[in-house]
């Protein structure tokens, strides 16, 4: 499979629709606090898809940083700023790409990750997106080199796994930090975006033709 | 329950148009996005932004104009704006001395006005940050939020802003009325969320939490209901301790409306207040009862007080005007 920018911006209009999709789920997830995370993530990524259906992008940098600019200056929030951040710093290491693999990818979520924990000062267990983003990226820099349909499939997996083991974790940042061992017993809902992200990714290229 | 609105979808832009309206011709809205900016700024002035999400009405974009803020951002309920809404309406603001941005401390704002400055600092438009902090019964000592202090905060900067024309020395000043003031609130029934329709948080008949967060935050205890002067001694030696007030301090106090609580109840509270304060030594200088940051109808209150030193007593005099607080010393 040849993840060319035709093929990476129709992936991540999905990744647009599916979020769009789930608003109230994000919604609900976010019960323990002001039950608005869907709200603003369904924003962010309506912006993404105006964004994606009218634009011209010569490289995957310049189509990730659309994705990163049009929620970052849409959503509003935390997750706005936070998921804005995310991908478009991670963009930084696909500028003048064109064909996508496991290795770019890699390079893509780590650049997203420090810029995520940069913003944000999350760190490992605070029980936020961090929590569904390192295992994810941990499992493309384990698999880096084998095909990318393969990779992001796999930390599809994983990020849900890190997503759901928050429901344990007491959360430590942000709005949330103040309900200390109250916020056990729920899952972040920020990671829940995070997961769904890959999943989308994930969705989408198993309907493509190998 | 029943509401005085149109439609959930468009409460923000609706709100904003009202607003606009009231300020009568002395505010206009940014282009595009959901911020306003007084329509006479001077040339050369330190431009005072405010902002952060709505649902706290008359915060904060209630509180621009004369010697109070130029200019607000506004995020949707209950969220920071996202920093194209910070940076056009700094843009608007700014007469090229800089700008102050000044908000409470939620991690949401931090990261939206820090990515606007950065923004903005591209452009070569110098900003200097002040977030307000003044909760004491957030948990977490480190990283207070802001409640119903950034009044005072406002109040101060706005002069502030209207006559010291450095930037840095701007941000030291309103630096110090924000370090001199603490705040307390508590909660006696959720506000409902205009948007969701839905309660914040929820209380029994006869619990009252102290120390509750301006979005439903928990607070320092749930407790049973109690007289007023006795849940004001609670808060006020919170409040004295921490700073910490002390003897022959000269002080300004706030008893703000969380949004449905009574004027009534306030006076009545105030009392014990004006007590309480008179018994430690301090100085009560000035008085603010009434509805300045709310919870959408929260039935709660917080109190606020502020040390003032001789500086900030000329900025905190000062006469200003603003939709929704007016000070004229007569």
């Amino acid at each position: 499979m040849v993840m060319d920018t035709v093929l990476c911006k129709a992936m991540l209009m999905h990744v647009a629709k599916n979020i769009q999709e789930n608003i109230e789920l994000l919604n609900e997830a976010d019960g323990l606090g002001d039950s608005d995370h869907g709200t603003g993530m369904g924003i962010g990524f309506k912006a993404v898809a105006m964004k994606l259906s009218t634009g011209e992008f010569p490289d995957l940098g310049s189509l990730f940083k659309a994705v990163g600019m049009a929620i970052m200056m849409s959503a509003g929030g935390a997750s706005g700023a936070l998921f804005g951040s995310f991908f478009k710093d991670g963009s930084k290491a696909l500028d003048g790409i064109e064909v996508l693999d496991s290795s770019h990818f890699a390079q893509f979520l780590h650049l997203g990750l420090d810029s995520v924990v940069h913003r944000g000062k999350a760190a490992q267990g605070d029980k936020t997106m961090v929590d569904a983003l390192i295992p994810a990226l941990e499992c493309a820099i384990m698999h880096s080199g084998q095909p990318i349909q393969e990779v992001i499939h796999l930390c599809a997996l994983q990020a849900k796994k890190g997503s759901e083991a928050t429901r344990d974790m007491v959360a430590k940042l942000g709005r949330m930090q103040t309900l200390g061992q109250r916020s056990i017993g729920y899952v972040d809902p920020g990671s829940i975006t995070m997961a769904l992200i890959f999943i989308s990714m994930d969705e989408f290229l198993s309907k493509q033709q190998p | 329950m029943k509401h005085l609105i149109n439609d959930r979808a468009t409460l923000v832009e609706e709100m904003l148009e009202g607003l606009v309206c009231a300020y009568q011709g002395t505010v206009i809205k940014v282009p595009d996005v959901n911020g306003i900016v007084k329509c006479h700024i001077e040339e050369g002035k330190v431009a005072l932004l405010v902002g952060g999400g709505s649902g706290h009405e008359p915060i904060y974009h209630g509180l621009v104009g004369k010697n109070m803020a130029d200019a607000a951002a506004v995020g949707n309920i209950f969220a920071s704006p996202n920093p194209r809404v910070i940076y056009e309406t700094a843009k608007a603001c700014q007469r090229g001395n800089g700008v102050l941005f000044l908000y409470g401390n939620y991690a949401g704002d931090v990261m939206n006005f820090d990515i606007a400055a950065e923004m903005l600092h591209e452009d070569g438009i110098r900003v200097r940050t002040v977030v307000i902090n003044d909760d004491v019964a957030t948990q977490d000592k480190e990283n207070r939020r802001g409640i119903s202090g950034l009044f005072f905060a406002v109040k101060i900067a706005g002069s502030v802003c209207a006559s010291v024309k450095d930037l840095d020395a701007v941000a030291e000043i309103v630096q110090k009325a924000v370090d001199r003031t603490r705040s307390m609130g508590t909660a006696f029934e959720a506000g409902t969320m205009l948007n969701t329709g839905k309660p914040t948080f929820t209380l029994q008949p006869n619990e009252i939490e102290i120390g509750m967060g301006i979005h439903g935050e928990p607070g320092v205890e749930v407790a049973k209901t109690m007289p007023a002067k006795q849940l004001i001694q609670i808060m006020l030696k919170r409040i004295l301790s921490d700073l910490p007030f002390k003897r022959g301090d000269e002080v300004a106090v706030l008893l703000n409306d969380l949004g449905s609580v009574t004027n009534m109840e306030l006076c009545i509270a105030n009392k014990t207040v004006a007590e309480v304060l008179s018994e430690a030594g301090l100085l009560t200088l000035y008085t603010h009862i009434g509805k300045v940051s709310t919870t959408m109808d929260m039935r709660g209150f917080s109190i606020s007080l502020i040390q003032l030193d001789d500086e900030l007593k000329q900025y905190f005099f000062a006469d200003a005007n603003s939709l929704a607080f007016d000070f004229h010393r007569s």
